[in-house]
């Protein structure tokens, strides 16, 4: 019994199947979609090397302070951090004062109460404090930018394909529109006259839609000063940025690597002579 | 069961002499995975994958209890209790990372494990219970993957848990009171967050004890071999202990080294994104798609895009989804030929390839997006799934010509042809010249 109604089955299911695949191979022939400028002009990242690449990475510390740096005196305006707390600086060569004074020298202070009346108050970041959010909530973020919402940066380098390569191609992107060409030279407004970035929109074509609320962040060398006398241009500013959200991503990254290399270490041995064992059980038997 | 010649247990300590007869405990499990149980003696490296598939359970349940202490199933917390463990639990990062990237190593290994019993008949009698139950953990390990998934609650979470329960709305009738009957509410919120946290901790351990089931059906005819002979004598087995400990112990270092390679370089390889995004209901992303387990799966799903005789497109593919593990039950009567191993149908063996071949089509399909041509080449990938185990098993078993089976497992083992490897017909053990 089973097997004639298995047959029955089978043919209908492989026949239903094939006549869709020839309904859908039919529709793609006489009706192939239609390119979007999206499809056409989208880029993938540019390749970014970081030091905490590969299985041996370490953070850069140096470069991780100076993309600290940058997300303070840039990024922070508009985007929160709201995973990553003052002390946990010290993990990128900060010392215990100087955590102390960045805290209490944030540009936001954080929500409190005013212990006298009750009333909602903000008081100065402690080390313990996550970095608060330049925005009361949502809704004000949104108030202050057009409707679109700044993304928490905790993540970011986690949250989207390509990672940290794409953060320094997005923040490096900005280009103008008019006369913007690809790679195989066709014009995007030619070929797309509808595609034109509208006004409050910013053209990028590493974003996926290649138009991005977000104004371009970067402008101009020397936007930072470095303290270590790195000369600050768009695209060092911009690599070191994205080196020091691939730590807030992912701050225990070292402690991974030193791990793993070690219990790999462990795990040969181990299977070395696991093998060997095996061997030598087996080697009367003939299998 | 056991074969007349299996070792008996005798207490070597007066203390296990003592626990023996009052309660046998020792001596189950001597029976089962000791020197008590006698195993073909040609078993190859697919038939570590049993023992594996117990590693990765274990790993899964002993990482996950202890992450279950540090994480909160509340739908406003869930996503920041997940970046508390990875951020501030004293080695919260390895628990989480052995947790996520363990459920994968779980799937390559029990896939490893079904396709080796396709290709070398394990399914066949009298192994069917053993096929039957193996298949009731499968659907009980993608039910808690599934679950699991949802718990970190970003966008993945959120949409995969809307996009799999709503597989249930395609139910004529009833299908959207199901959908909210399984939600606990018109959409995933607390209500399913907490549910599925409830059967995510309850269902590994209903898998650990269908797993004894397992065993236990298994250990009635005894372990399949390469060659699919019955075992016949003394000479066609070893004991389980040492023989097959030894050769697990390996097999295992191998699979904690390649495990250890993804967990500590290449953690969220196998990850999506979006899943570091916290749900949010009002924004869904560019393209829904589940863990790469299910891709196969979400593949023949997305396949049905005509409607037939007023059959929603939608119920055809839930049916078809559904329909594509449950034919699976189905197997050891839809291929009814007698003769088990691969090795020795030759035509079975390049369907077999070919069904692999179309498995991997289907994932990579199913992790792409609905769009043409993928959609095109999982409709053919779908329709030779489903003829290859409802129409291509049952005719080979009609009508291949099967090559010659050696006379005994010893046989074949003396004249090299064990069947120790799956790429050749006459396969070569490792062994010394033969008399």
């Amino acid at each position: 019994m089973v097997r004639p109604i298995g047959f029955l089955a089978g043919l209908a299911f492989a026949a239903i199947l094939l006549f869709s695949a020839i309904v859908g191979a039919y529709n793609y022939i006489s009706e192939p979609p239609a390119p979007t400028a999206e499809h056409e002009f989208h880029l993938h990242p540019k390749e970014l090397h970081l030091a905490s690449d590969g299985p041996l990475g370490r953070f850069d510390r140096q470069q991780l302070q100076r993309g600290f740096q940058v997300y303070k005196e840039v990024c922070s305006a508009c985007h929160s951090l709201r995973l990553v707390t003052f002390r946990d600086l010290t993990e990128i060569g900060f010392t215990d004062p100087e955590v102390k004074a960045i805290a209490n020298q944030w540009a936001v202070e954080v929500p409190s109460i005013n212990p006298d009346t009750g009333e909602p108050a903000t008081r100065k970041a402690l080390p313990a404090d996550h970095f608060p959010s330049p925005y009361a909530n949502e809704v004000a973020a949104r108030a202050a930018n057009n409707n679109a919402l700044p993304p928490d940066l905790s993540l970011i380098t986690k949250a989207r394909h390509g990672g940290a390569a794409y953060v320094h191609s997005l923040l490096t992107g900005f280009t103008t529109q008019e006369g913007y060409k690809n790679e195989k030279g066709v014009e995007l407004l030619k070929e797309f006259p509808d595609a034109k970035t509208p006004p409050s929109l910013h053209f990028n074509p590493y974003f996926a839609n290649l138009n991005i609320a977000m104004p371009p962040p970067l402008v101009s060398d020397g936007q930072v000063t470095y303290a270590d006398g790195t000369k600050p241009t768009v695209d060092q500013m911009a690599q070191d940025v994205s080196a020091f959200l691939v730590w807030t991503a992912e701050p225990k990254l070292e402690a991974r690597h030193r791990a793993g290399i070690s219990v790999l270490i462990f795990l040969l041995i181990a299977t070395v002579l696991g093998y060997m064992a095996y061997r030598n059980v087996w080697s009367g038997v003939e299998h | 069961m056991s074969f007349p010649w299996a070792n008996h247990y005798e207490p070597k300590h007066p203390l296990m002499k003592w626990v023996d007869d009052r309660l046998p405990l020792p001596r189950l499990v001597y029976n089962a995975v000791g020197g008590g149980y006698p195993v073909p003696r040609n078993l190859n490296y697919f038939w570590n994958f049993g023992v594996l598939a117990g590693v990765a359970l274990t790993v899964q349940i002993v990482t996950g209890i202890v992450l279950a202490m540090h994480y909160a199933a509340n739908a406003g917390v869930a996503f920041d209790s997940v970046e508390h463990i990875m951020r501030d639990v004293n080695s919260g990062w390895l628990l989480r990372y052995a947790h996520s990237n363990g459920a994968s190593m779980f799937f390559i290994v029990v896939y490893l494990h079904i396709f080796r019993g396709l290709y070398y008949g394990s399914y066949k009698a009298p192994r069917e219970m053993v096929w039957l139950l193996g298949l009731v953990i499968f659907l009980l390990m993608m039910a808690t993957a599934f679950m699991g998934y949802v718990l970190p609650w970003g966008q993945m979470s959120f949409w995969g848990a809307k996009v799999i329960t709503g597989l249930f709305s395609a139910i004529p009738l009833v299908g959207p009171t199901i959908q909210t009957w399984l939600l606990g509410g018109f959409a995933p919120d607390d209500a399913a967050l907490n549910r599925f946290f409830s059967l995510h901790y309850l269902l590994p351990f209903v898998i650990a004890a269908v797993i004894i089931l397992h065993i236990w059906a298994l250990h009635i005819p005894g372990s399949s071999n390469p060659t699919g002979v019955d075992v016949k004598g003394e000479q066609d087995t070893v004991p389980f202990h040492p023989y097959y400990t030894a050769k697990d112990g390996f097999g295992t270092g191998v699979f904690l080294i390649i495990f250890s390679l993804m967990l500590f370089f290449a953690p969220n390889y196998l990850g999506h994104p979006d899943n570091y995004i916290p749900a949010n209901p009002l924004s869904t992303p560019a393209h829904i798609v589940p863990e790469w387990y299910f891709w196969p799966f979400y593949a023949i799903l997305r396949a049905f895009t005509v409607d037939i005789f007023g059959i929603p497109a939608k119920l055809l593919g839930v049916i078809a989804m559904f329909g594509s593990i449950v034919l699976l039950f189905f197997l050891p009567w839809l291929d009814n030929s007698p003769v088990r191993s691969g090795n020795y149908r030759p035509r079975f063996k390049q369907f077999f390839w070919l069904l692999c071949v179309d498995v991997l089509i289907l994932g990579y399909c199913g992790g792409s997006p609905a769009e043409e041509p993928f959609v095109m080449i999982s409709q053919i990938a779908a329709a030779y799934y489903f003829a290859h185990f409802l129409i291509i098993l049952p005719l080979l078993a009609k009508f291949e010509r099967t090559l010659p089976l050696p006379n005994s497992i010893t046989d074949a083992v003396l004249s090299g042809q064990s069947g120790a490897t799956i790429s050749t017909n006459t396969a070569t053990a490792p062994s010394a010249p033969a008399h």
